[in-house]
């Protein structure tokens, strides 16, 4: 703790802007931003890294199932394997929308109100 | 002969515009900011391209390939984890790291620790790292030159790894991220358009169906189906399945915790920015990974990969380049010297790009957390901290070149994988913690860094890949008793098992209140790092700190 003291954050942290940023942490707004987040990122990083491991699983012990052919020379392998690029895809562009819909606007609001309050 | 004489000209047209980047890039490098973050002014398009320039290394590029030529659908397997794991890093690290970081991946632990023990672990943890991945270029840039020119000679290729470790000396000495940022853009549209090119021409003898390139590589390796299914690499004893577990572990989660990626974030205007640029990231790695599909598999239903071929001596890594040349008319023609001299210097772009991002990371970390942080306590000037950057990247240069010498005869391919699984151990657990742990703190911090390095160090040391088999390290001894060659699936436990342990265990005082500021900033950029406007001009005179 004194060690934290003694050398001044790189940061630029400093105690005025401190009050800022406990003020803003208690506002409902941030309160509400936080728990969006939250609630989009954290079950989404459950699912993919399920599926990812159910992907290596079955890649390890189901090579019964993961051999039958579906189409032509194409197996459940390789589908499974290409699912695998298709949810990458499709999550990223979900948050992306997620993101510039729901947070970025009351992110970008408390931004500003920050630069205000702290004179910027 | 007229093929290696083509070959070399363009490598050296790529060493050329490279270097008169770099020059053109010191220009415009005045103070720390641009030295370490190329002065946060490049666009999400542009960072996301600079961002797959340090990811799609040799090891992807002709590795995985190779890896699909010869082993078929085991080969594929591994660069899922690659894709994947991206999405670690765009959901909880990329515009997080970005608001409340500046230069190093210490400095977003710093904001709520103790300066100086996090930062000299980080400082560590991000040395070995790197190190460990640029060996692995480094040899393999040597390796890779001598077979493309189709020199077999030892001292040809110490010259070669002894040039690369120049090269990667004065880009980052001379250009600073700059100067790595637009190398890394160079190499990734050289190697997204040489891709491109042989992927169309392999589906085009295919005539555009998939089905029959997968039939005519199962046929021509005489392996049948079983190119097609699991196992060929991995096998089938439940040591080797648990092993490779292990590895798509360490995969998918040591991306996100790879220091030259995390300050790849640094170099864009806003977290927002850092966001839209995985986002780049993702569709050109991905799109990449499924052209390795098909240029390996292509390459199995074109090129001799039975054993003895060039294709099998070399570990897979020829394919890519004998493909190219096979599809452009064969050895001998025009077109195929021609495909098989560019797809050779966009390996050597490759090399040369991934090798200036790991150099310039770790001399960041020393300069910044280390010399500037933990010896001078904040006290260094600017100057004299990029100063330090600077004789670092040349240090660590020096040091990689020497280390590379010798290690040209070891197995390398392991280099990467624990790489990654370092920085799944020990990095991702506190960074993780430090963005939505409110009670994490210094002790938590130190445990997991050094507890999932020295776990992952010394596993690996007393596996197989080190001793015990014929393909070791030390094929003579026997110390193994660790019996996977990936330590992950141990490891990363460790590492977030000692990161809580240490915060609970620990009497510090919370530090909640920066936890709160930490917070507003990662979610809402708030008091973060501003980003430079794309055209300013470099400035005059005497520097001045940079803090407001």
């Amino acid at each position: 703790m004194a060690d934290r003291a003694a050398t001044p954050s790189p940061q630029g942290r400093d105690r005025a802007g401190a009050e800022i940023y406990r003020a803003i942490h208690a506002s409902p707004e941030f309160q509400a931003l936080r728990r969006r987040y939250r609630a989009f990122a954290f079950p989404a990083t459950a699912a993919f890294l399920a599926w990812y491991l159910l992907y290596v699983v079955l890649s390890n012990w189901a090579s019964g199932f993961m051999s039958l052919r579906l189409v032509g020379n194409v197996n459940v392998a390789l589908v499974l394997g290409l699912l695998q690029f298709v949810s990458t895809f499709a999550i990223a562009w979900l948050y992306a929308r997620f993101a510039d819909r729901e947070l970025d606007p009351v992110a970008q609001q408390i931004e500003r109100r920050y630069d205000e309050e702290n004179g910027r | 002969m007229s093929s290696q004489l083509l070959t070399t000209t363009l490598f050296l047209i790529v060493v050329a515009a490279t270097i008169a980047v770099t020059v053109w890039a010191s220009r415009q490098t005045a103070g720390a900011n641009d030295y370490y973050a190329g002065g946060r002014s490049f666009s999400a398009f542009q960072n996301g391209l600079a961002i797959g320039g340090d990811y799609m290394s040799a090891a992807s590029f002709l590795g995985i390939s190779g890896a699909i030529a010869l082993f078929g659908y085991d080969g594929f397997l591994y660069s899922i984890g690659f894709l994947v794991a991206w999405l670690v890093a765009l959901l909880l690290v990329a515009e997080l790291v970005r608001n409340s970081g500046r230069y190093t991946m210490a400095d977003q632990l710093a904001y709520r620790m103790r300066q100086r023990p996090v930062r000299t672990a980080a400082a560590i943890s991000t040395v070995v790292v790197s190190i460990f991945y640029l060996l692995a270029q480094m040899v393999g840039a040597g390796s890779l030159v001598a077979l493309l020119l189709g020199v077999q000679d030892g001292a040809l290729q110490t010259l070669v790894i002894v040039c690369v470790g120049m090269l990667m000396i004065f880009y980052v000495t001379v250009g600073g991220m700059k100067g790595t940022t637009w190398v890394q853009i160079i190499k990734a549209v050289l190697l997204m358009t040489g891709t491109l090119l042989i992927t169309f021409l392999v589906l085009w003898e295919f005539g555009f169906d998939f089905s029959s390139l997968l039939a005519a590589a199962a046929e021509r390796t005489g392996k049948g189906d079983a190119l097609l299914q699991p196992g060929l690499r991995y096998g089938s004893t439940l040591t080797s399945q648990i092993d490779f577990l292990s590895l798509s572990l360490g995969l998918v989660l040591g991306t996100a915790g790879l220091p030259h990626i995390l300050i790849r974030f640094y170099t864009v205007p806003t977290g927002r920015d850092a966001r839209k640029s995985v986002l780049w990231a993702i569709g050109l790695i991905g799109s990449f990974y499924l052209m390795t599909l098909v240029l390996g598999f292509g390459a199995a239903a074109l090129l001799d990969t039975g054993p003895g071929s060039a294709v099998a001596t070399s570990g897979g890594n020829l394919a890519s380049p004998l493909l190219a040349e096979a599809v452009g008319g064969g050895a001998g023609s025009t077109g195929g010297a021609v495909l098989l001299a560019l797809i050779a210097a966009v390996a050597f772009a490759t090399i040369l790009a991934v090798v200036a991002g790991l150099t310039l990371t770790s001399a960041s970390s020393v300069a910044h957390d280390l010399y500037a942080s933990v010896i001078k306590r904040g006290a260094a000037s600017e100057k004299a901290e990029v100063r330090a950057a600077r004789l670092a990247a040349f240090a660590i240069g020096a040091v990689a070149i020497v280390l590379a010498i010798p290690a040209q005869r070891l197995n390398i391919a392991f280099l990467v994988a624990l790489a990654f699984a370092v920085a799944a151990s020990a990095n991702l657990p506190s960074i993780v913690y430090n963005l939505f742990w409110p009670r994490f703190n210094t002790r938590g911090a130190t445990w997991s860094i050094y507890g999932g390095l020295t776990t992952c160090v010394t596993l690996v040391f007393f596996s197989p890949v080190v001793s015990g088999a014929d393909n070791a390290l030390f094929p003579g001894g026997d110390w193994a008793w660790f019996p996977l060659s990936n330590p992950g699936i141990v490891s990363i436990p460790c590492g977030f098992l000692l990161g809580y342990l240490g915060t609970v265990s620990a009497r510090e005082p919370s530090a909640e209140d920066a936890f709160r500021e930490l917070e507003v900033r990662a979610l809402t950029g708030a008091g973060s790092e501003p980003g430079g406007s794309p055209a300013r001009a470099p400035a005059v005179g005497p520097l001045e700190p940079v803090t407001e």
